[in-house]
């Protein structure tokens, strides 16, 4: 019961909500780039939110069923396809054993989720499947997947009776994910402690200019090109704990957001906040990707958070139903 | 717990509470206090803590809060880390560990060491009791997993950040970076001037405590000899 890696990828590694609690001790949360993904993925195979899932980046790896699963992906269109067929996102998909999936062209979006039902049985580090890749610990062997490798799933349902001799079945159904994202490029900010200390012609730039997502952006940081932001007096402040989303202001001028394997701590002025709901959209876009940046009260950003957690629930409630309708149905649980 | 510290947000699931932005053990003290105080309380929806030098980071569950108590989440857990805080007290202090780390401060391990005590007008073997002499404050950690932020360095010894960074420092490397010292706990890039380095492993996932050092842990260097070195180091 595994899925064997075919052909390595770019940086696949087994990600789930992240790790908690760790942080005073320099331990980073990780998990996934983008949560929404990961909850779309598990919801349609019926699995907890937040389990651990495949995060893939282009060019994702090959991956061959060594027995029947069911799974969903989630996040970009990397143009995926069982066998020879092509596959979508957002639906369950019944694979019998010996099929393989493989990602063939970037159609959209930076970061891919494979979910398979039941979960993948890996051991957790620190309460966490996620891979800590500086750490070399949690999710496969604390690396990226490599050739050859072979991540065992959990699995209960054999569904010979329901594929018979097919190799590929899409389940009728397709999970909403328009309204769990924000408009694209366009990313709510809050105020940070840094911002204060921008003049005046700076705090028009951050909010009034176009940035671009560098070619330096990875699953640490977003480095963003853009116009050249100026303080009133540069000075870096006594290093302090930081969060993901937090818009750092570089000695040279320039910004990065810190993302899922972010440092905890930092000594650069924060001058903004990218709110939690549009993490998910930030961290679907690609370099030299544009992105504005609309400055909002805090308070709103949590409203918009939990708007956001509303539609995940619902979301979530709805894939479940359907699910539990189609399983009863052939008489599987 | 006296009021002077501020809470400001840290983007929309973390507050941060600052006192005086300076680094003193007396202000690391008070910091250390919040941090083991909200700590106890064990509370789901405060998700971490980052006590930083003056500093400490308060992250939570904001749609947890606001699924239970039915309104924003923001204001609420300001005014409970304030009213947490004030059943600390100012008098009591909080107990720190104290850990002595072997450091052999041998050239082949050194890079840095002869041209800092150099620069700094000083032979190497004074250079080494000066940094031996004196307790240090882990004030944070940060940067990697278990990489411990010390000080203060005695004022002879403070020195910038080298203007290039090396690619690759061994993990147990002993190190100045102005008036902080700290060790790396893994092989990493970094530019802290290297004097020294532990056998002690400061970080291994497989244990129940990954790392070695804890914010608040009071440290003090002992100098041994490479030989003492080898004999300890542990394989990794």
């Amino acid at each position: 019961m595994s899925i064997r890696v075919l052909q390595p990828g770019l940086l696949d590694t087994v990600q789930d909500a992240g790790r908690s609690g760790y942080q005073h001790l320099g331990i980073n949360p990780g998990g996934v780039m983008d949560r929404v993904a990961m909850q779309v993925a598990n919801s349609l195979v019926g699995n907890p939110p937040g389990e651990a899932v495949i995060e893939m980046h282009f060019p994702a790896a090959a991956f061959l069923f060594e027995a029947h699963a069911m799974i969903a992906l989630s996040g970009a269109d990397m143009g995926a396809m069982i066998n020879d067929q092509p596959v979508p996102i957002n639906k369950p998909l019944l694979v019998s054993g010996q099929t393989v999936l493989r990602f063939t062209k970037p159609v959209g979006g930076a970061c891919s989720y494979l979910a398979i039902r039941h979960g993948l049985s890996l051991q957790p580090w620190l309460n966490s499947y996620s891979t800590h890749l500086k750490a070399a610990a949690g999710g496969f062997n604390g690396r990226a997947l490599q050739k050859n490798d072979v991540v065992p799933f959990c699995i209960t349902n054999s569904y010979t009776t329901v594929l018979g001799k097919q190799e590929l079945m899409i389940l009728p159904w397709t999970a909403g994910v328009a309204d769990l994202y924000g408009p694209p490029g366009q990313l709510h900010i809050t105020e940070g402690s840094g911002f204060a200390l921008l003049n005046d012609h700076a705090r028009q730039l951050l909010t009034g200019a176009a940035f671009e997502i560098g070619p330096q952006s990875d699953r640490m940081g977003f480095r963003l090109r853009g116009p050249s932001l100026k303080m009133a007096e540069y000075r870096e402040q006594i290093s302090a704990g930081v969060t993901r989303g937090t818009i750092q202001l570089l000695p040279n001028g320039h910004l990065i957001i810190l993302m899922a394997d972010h440092q905890t701590t930092g000594g650069y002025p924060r001058v903004a906040h990218v709110i939690t709901a549009d993490q998910p959209a930030l961290s679907q876009l690609r370099p030299r990707d544009e992105i504005r940046f609309l400055m909002i009260p805090a308070e709103t950003a949590e409203e918009l958070l939990w708007q956001q957690e509303q539609r995940l629930h619902f979301m979530q409630n709805a894939c479940k139903l359907r699910l539990e309708e189609w399983l009863s149905h052939y008489g599987l649980h | 717990m006296n009021t002077t510290f501020s809470i400001t947000p840290l983007g929309d699931n973390a507050v941060i509470i600052e006192w005086e932005q300076q680094i003193a053990p007396h202000i690391h003290e008070q910091v250390m206090k919040a941090f083991h105080c909200l700590q106890s309380l064990k509370l789901s929806f405060i998700t971490d803590l980052i006590p930083a030098y003056a500093s400490l980071a308060v992250l939570y569950d904001a749609a947890a809060i606001r699924q239970k108590i039915n309104r924003p989440a923001r204001a609420w857990i300001s005014d409970f880390i304030k009213r947490s805080l004030q059943q600390v007290t100012d008098t009591g202090t909080t107990v720190s560990r104290s850990l002595q780390i072997p450091v052999c401060y041998h050239p082949s391990l050194a890079p840095d060491l002869s041209v800092l005590a150099q620069q700094k007008g000083m032979s190497e073997a004074a250079l080494i009791t000066l940094h031996t002499a004196q307790t240090y404050t882990v004030y944070m950690i940060g940067f990697l997993p278990g990489f411990p932020y010390m000080g203060k360095v005695d004022a002879r010894l403070a020195s910038p950040r080298l203007k290039q960074p090396r690619t690759a420092i061994p993990a147990g490397s002993v190190g100045i970076a102005g008036e902080q010292t700290g060790i790396y706990p893994l092989s990493s890039p970094g530019g802290w001037n290297i004097i020294g380095q532990t056998p002690i492993r400061l970080f291994d996932p497989s244990a129940q405590d990954p790392c070695y050092c804890r914010p608040g842990d009071q440290v003090q260097f002992v100098p041994i000899t490479l030989e003492t070195f080898y004999q300890m180091q542990q394989p990794s």
